[in-house]
């Protein structure tokens, strides 16, 4: 009989009911029929019809009987069946589902973040088709397009349905009746919103007009910045915002979901967004300046991302062709929008779902010693019902859906742990996680808790199935319940083995990780983060436009330095501008005054540039080598002079000494001396090694910026102040000595350089918590399964040890028995763990720092660590077995 | 022998009958079951349709609603493919039972 079609019956009982009782009824009118021909009264030719067929609800059982009991009236019996059993051994049941529990909701949590970071879809149409495009360098990847270029891209380009440029990280002074704010904003190309397939909720998008250069100034707000300043009053649309000294009138207010953010190529998303092209901006008309644009686009219909990388191709050839000097050996990065965004946090989520998954075969494999345990115990009930006449398959049915049933419980508690869990994990590093407001628990999430359920079901349900429905019923029945053979002893052994095993792997990961923090932490930066605070000033001369004097800006600098310096606990002070170590980046090409200047921009030496002030190193705790460091003295009229550091001077002017040579510019200055030489300063994080792509660094004054530059660079500096104490207690003093200078200017992004320290190591942190939360639900589950075994098997063994006693065995023999046991096993376990160790901690390669992947001390440590829990684990039941009484355990024969 | 017990007996009738006739409906079958054994086997109605049931789902026959030729709604069944082989297998394993009975009854 198909099970599919009583399966279907069972579903449509009623209308079966129906059928049967209409056949019965036409069977009963024809019989009645023919008793009245043949010469009946019509009352007793229908009493003797119905006669015949005696109870017609118990015929109508009789016929459904057919298909319910076959198979689903079955599968109720063996659920009320496991469902009693699981009643019957609370304590057993409540260990079983908490154990998966953990396992279950650790893998859910974990599996909601791989959910939202990786696999779900982005919030735009068709995402698969958006794509970013970047200049691409030779030697240092993806980088900022010159705004010629972007044009020429956007002229030129033919399989993108549009491609948008953006400046992001900009800001503005936002002057209000009262006071002035700094606002976050991005310029972007018109066609930014759309190509992206987001529009405006109010208002609308940009028009193409207002993307010229000279357009009326437009803004479009951010959903959270209409919120809060706005109160998200409908009618801002039209109304101006002052920025910068300019009126912009506000045409548009984003979704709140909109989303963007890329990992490489920086996108920031900001207060507000303006037209790219609409201001002018010196910066833009070079096309050897790459002043931080990007470009996203949207593949046409049909093209496929292969082409549109030709396609790009050829433009950058062309453009290598007509502009050497500026574009010679650059090509174009054109890369899936997504894989910018999981860039870097990929390889780590997917050791730690590996981590976890782990976590989860441990989980199984104790609740299968458990079931095993137990159904050692029910060997004698399985073989009873075998001789009974229940078939093999009818048993294992069971024995799988109590496991199953298992499951489903600990997926069902696993939830709640994992919702609490992933709740905590994102409130402990929320920015580090790119799209980590994707993570939630949506229908894909509870999938996959249910299908690894039913599997984890059915793996631990299977081990006790297999193994006991080849009941040996003549042994079984003879052995008097006590069921002990040795080949069961070794089923479980191999549990124990496994589960070591799989421990170790996880200890050993998570050792690596740990180690890999402490190493790094140790590193010096080369720079004392500590007592640092860097911050953000937006000048008020901004306010007045471009109306204000180079000379005045620079008083103006010069001016708030020293308020700030007045502040008492305010150990030195300094401008931060350029590129700062450990979160931004500058860079300057140069050539060596008296060398022939290189023929393309391309060609040239290229240097990290820090733009700061005469105390930078008092701040920065930064040594001086040689010379001197840029001074006060060193003045927007005195000769421009620089300061190296000594990886710059060691690369490119090996032994002799720099002070007092001279390099060459192409860009913002013409000629620097070098008047010092100082230590290297990490850029690139702790971990940065000698392998990234820029190391030399080079040293300017911001008062000696050119003219014409002050006023790009200047309608907002960056400061960096040593504090006496805690950095965070004097944010407050410094921000009113700003204000102290003018009521206008605004004191924004306070940080610490400690906190920019622990923000450049968050990843790896994040990995190393999660493993070690991982690496010790292991060790616990795994230790209990150990303990588990060795008790039984202890138990199990009692009467043995009664009679060893009995015969003269000393106590410490019986010690050693047990323990010897579980030490075979664990030490086993370990020494497979450490080799499968060795070659699956070869996939964490690209998270590690400092550490080999096959530490020795960190090997030799969780081996250790293991067989000294496995020991204790054992200790307790060995002791117990050491204690047994012969007289009550052969009395208990 | 498990096979060729009483149940196993109605189902070969069963069989054998829609064999014969071709389409009927279970009140047919009583009829024709007991003329063609003059009058000999009675099959008892709540035995049945049970056993029409059980042999529908196992897909030896398969069954349509009909009109009668009193233009009574009743429910015909008709033998599939496996319902021939399932009653050439009927048909042996009664003759076995046959054979059997009789040598015994004839063991003297």
């Amino acid at each position: 009989m198909s099970t599919l079609r009583r399966i279907t019956n069972l579903f449509h009982r009623s209308k079966l009911d129906q059928e049967i009782e209409a056949e019965l009824h036409a069977h009963i009118e024809m019989r009645t029929a023919d008793n009245i021909a043949a010469g009946m009264s019509p009352e007793d030719a229908r009493r003797d019809a119905l006669l015949r067929f005696g109870n017609r609800t118990v015929l109508k059982e009789r016929v459904t009987a057919a298909d319910a009991h076959m198979f689903f009236d079955s599968l109720w019996q063996d659920l009320c069946y496991g469902l009693r059993m699981l009643r019957k051994s609370p304590g057993f049941t409540a260990v079983a589902v908490l154990t998966l529990a953990l396992g279950i909701g650790a893998n859910t949590a974990l599996f909601s973040v791989v959910n939202g970071v990786l696999l779900n879809p982005l919030p735009y149409p068709h995402p698969d088709k958006v794509v970013t495009v970047a200049s691409w360098f030779p030697e240092g990847g993806e980088g900022s397009v010159s705004y010629p270029d972007l044009v020429d891209w956007i002229r030129d380009s033919h399989t993108f349905s549009s491609l948008a440029g953006y400046k992001s990280f900009q800001s503005f002074t936002w002057a209000r009746q009262s006071n002035a704010e700094r606002v976050s904003a991005v310029q972007a190309s018109y066609n930014f919103f759309s190509t992206l397939g987001v529009a405006p909720t109010l208002g609308r998008d940009f028009t193409p007009a207002e993307d010229q250069l000279g357009a009326a100034p437009s803004v479009i707000l951010s959903a959270p910045f209409w919120k809060s300043k706005f109160a998200s009053s409908p009618d801002v649309i039209g109304k101006a915002m002052n920025l910068n000294g300019t009126d912009y009138t506000i045409v548009g207010v984003l979704p709140s979901n909109f989303y963007f953010c890329c990992r490489n190529i920086n996108f920031s998303p900001g207060d507000v967004y303006v037209p790219l092209s609409a201001t002018k901006n010196p910066l833009f008309s070079d096309r050897k300046i790459h002043p931080g644009i990007y470009g996203v686009a949207r593949i046409k219909e049909g093209v496929t991302l292969a082409q549109a990388r030709a396609d790009m191709a050829a433009i950058a050839h062309n453009l290598a062709v007509t502009y050497p000097d500026a574009d010679k050996d650059r090509g174009v990065a054109v890369t899936p929008v997504k894989q910018e965004m999981v860039q870097g946090i990929e390889p780590f989520l997917l050791v730690l779902l590996a981590a976890v998954g782990f976590v989860l075969l441990i989980a199984c494999v104790n609740v299968a010693n458990l079931l095993l345990a137990r159904s050692t115990g029910r060997a004698r009930e399985f073989t009873i019902r075998a001789a009974l006449g229940a078939s093999q398959g009818r048993v294992v049915r069971q024995l799988l859906t109590e496991g199953i049933l298992l499951a489903i419980c600990g997926g069902a508690l696993g939830l709640l742990v994992a919702a609490w869990g992933t709740s905590a994990g994102l409130s402990i590093l929320p920015s580090t996680l790119p799209r980590a407001g994707d993570v939630r628990m949506d229908p894909r999430v509870l999938l996959f808790t249910l299908i690894i359920s039913i599997v984890a079901g059915i793996l631990f349900g299977l081990a006790p199935a297999l193994k006991t429905s080849h009941p040996d019923l003549h042994e079984t029945l003879k052995e008097g319940g006590r069921g002990a053979s040795g080949a069961r002893y070794r089923t479980q052994g191999i549990f124990v083995v496994v589960e070591m095993a799989l421990a170790v792997v996880l200890l050993v990961g998570a050792g690596l990780t740990i180690r890999t923090l402490v190493e790094l932490w140790s590193v010096n930066p080369g720079f004392d983060p500590h007592n640092v605070l860097s911050f953000e000033v937006g000048f008020p001369s901004a306010l007045a436009g471009a109306n204000v004097s180079p000379e005045q800006l620079r008083a103006d600098l010069l001016q708030v330095t020293d308020k700030i310096a007045a502040v008492p606990g305010v150990q030195a002070v300094s401008l931060m501008n350029g590129a700062v170590p450990m979160s931004e980046e500058d860079d300057l090409t140069f050539w060596i005054d008296g060398t022939p200047k290189p023929a393309t921009e391309n060609s040239m030496p290229d240097a990290l540039w820090y733009s700061v002030g005469p105390d930078y190193l008092k701040v920065m705790k930064i040594p001086l080598l040689r010379g001197r460091f840029i001074g006060p003295q060193d003045s927007g009229t005195s000769p421009g002079v620089c300061v190296i550091d000594e990886t710059f001077a060691r690369k490119y002017f090996g032994n002799h000494d720099p002070v007092g040579k001279r390099l060459d510019f192409n860009l913002i200055y013409k000629q620097l001396e070098i008047v010092g030489v100082v230590a290297h300063a990490k850029q690139f994080g702790l971990d940065e090694n000698a392998s990234a792509p820029l190391q030399a660094q080079m040293y300017t004054s911001t008062l000696q910026l050119p003219d014409q530059l002050m006023q790009a660079f200047f309608s907002s500096s960056g400061f960096i102040v040593r504090t006496a104490g805690s950095p965070d207690a004097f944010a407050g003093a410094v921000r009113s000595a700003v204000h102290d200078f003018n009521s206008k200017t605004v004191f924004f992004e306070p940080d610490t350089m400690d906190h920019v320290i622990a923000q450049s190591l968050a990843a790896r942190r994040f990995t190393m918590m999660l493993f070690g939360v991982f690496a010790t639900l292991a060790l616990v589950l795994s230790s209990i399964g150990i303990y588990g075994v060795i008790s039984y098997i202890a138990g199990q063994r009692t009467h043995e040890i009664g009679i060893r006693i009995a015969l003269g065995a000393r106590r410490a023999d019986v010690l050693k028995i047990v323990l010897g046991q579980g030490v075979r096993l664990a030490v086993i376990g370990v020494a497979i763990g450490l080799i499968a160790a060795a070659g699956l901690t070869r996939l964490m390669t690209s998270i590690l720092y400092g550490v080999s992947t096959t530490d020795p001390l960190t090997f030799a440590a969780v081996a250790i660590l293991l067989t000294l829990v496995a020991l204790l684990a054992c200790y307790i039941p060995a002791r117990r077995a050491m204690c047994v009484d012969p007289m009550v355990a052969l009395r208990y024969e | 022998m498990a096979r060729n017990d009483l149940q196993g007996s109605l189902d070969l009738l069963i069989l054998k009958t829609l064999s014969q006739m071709g389409e009927l409906h279970g009140y047919g079958i009583v009829l024709h079951i007991q003329r063609a054994s003059d009058e000999q086997l009675s099959v008892e109605e709540g035995s049945l349709y049970p056993a029409l049931h059980r042999m529908e789902q196992s897909g030896w026959i398969r069954s349509e609603w009909k009109l009668t030729d009193t233009n009574r709604k009743a429910k015909y069944y008709r033998m599939t493919a496996a319902g021939q082989k399932e009653l050439r297998k009927a048909e042996n394993s009664f003759e076995q039972l046959v054979k059997g009975v009789r040598a015994v009854l004839r063991y003297a």
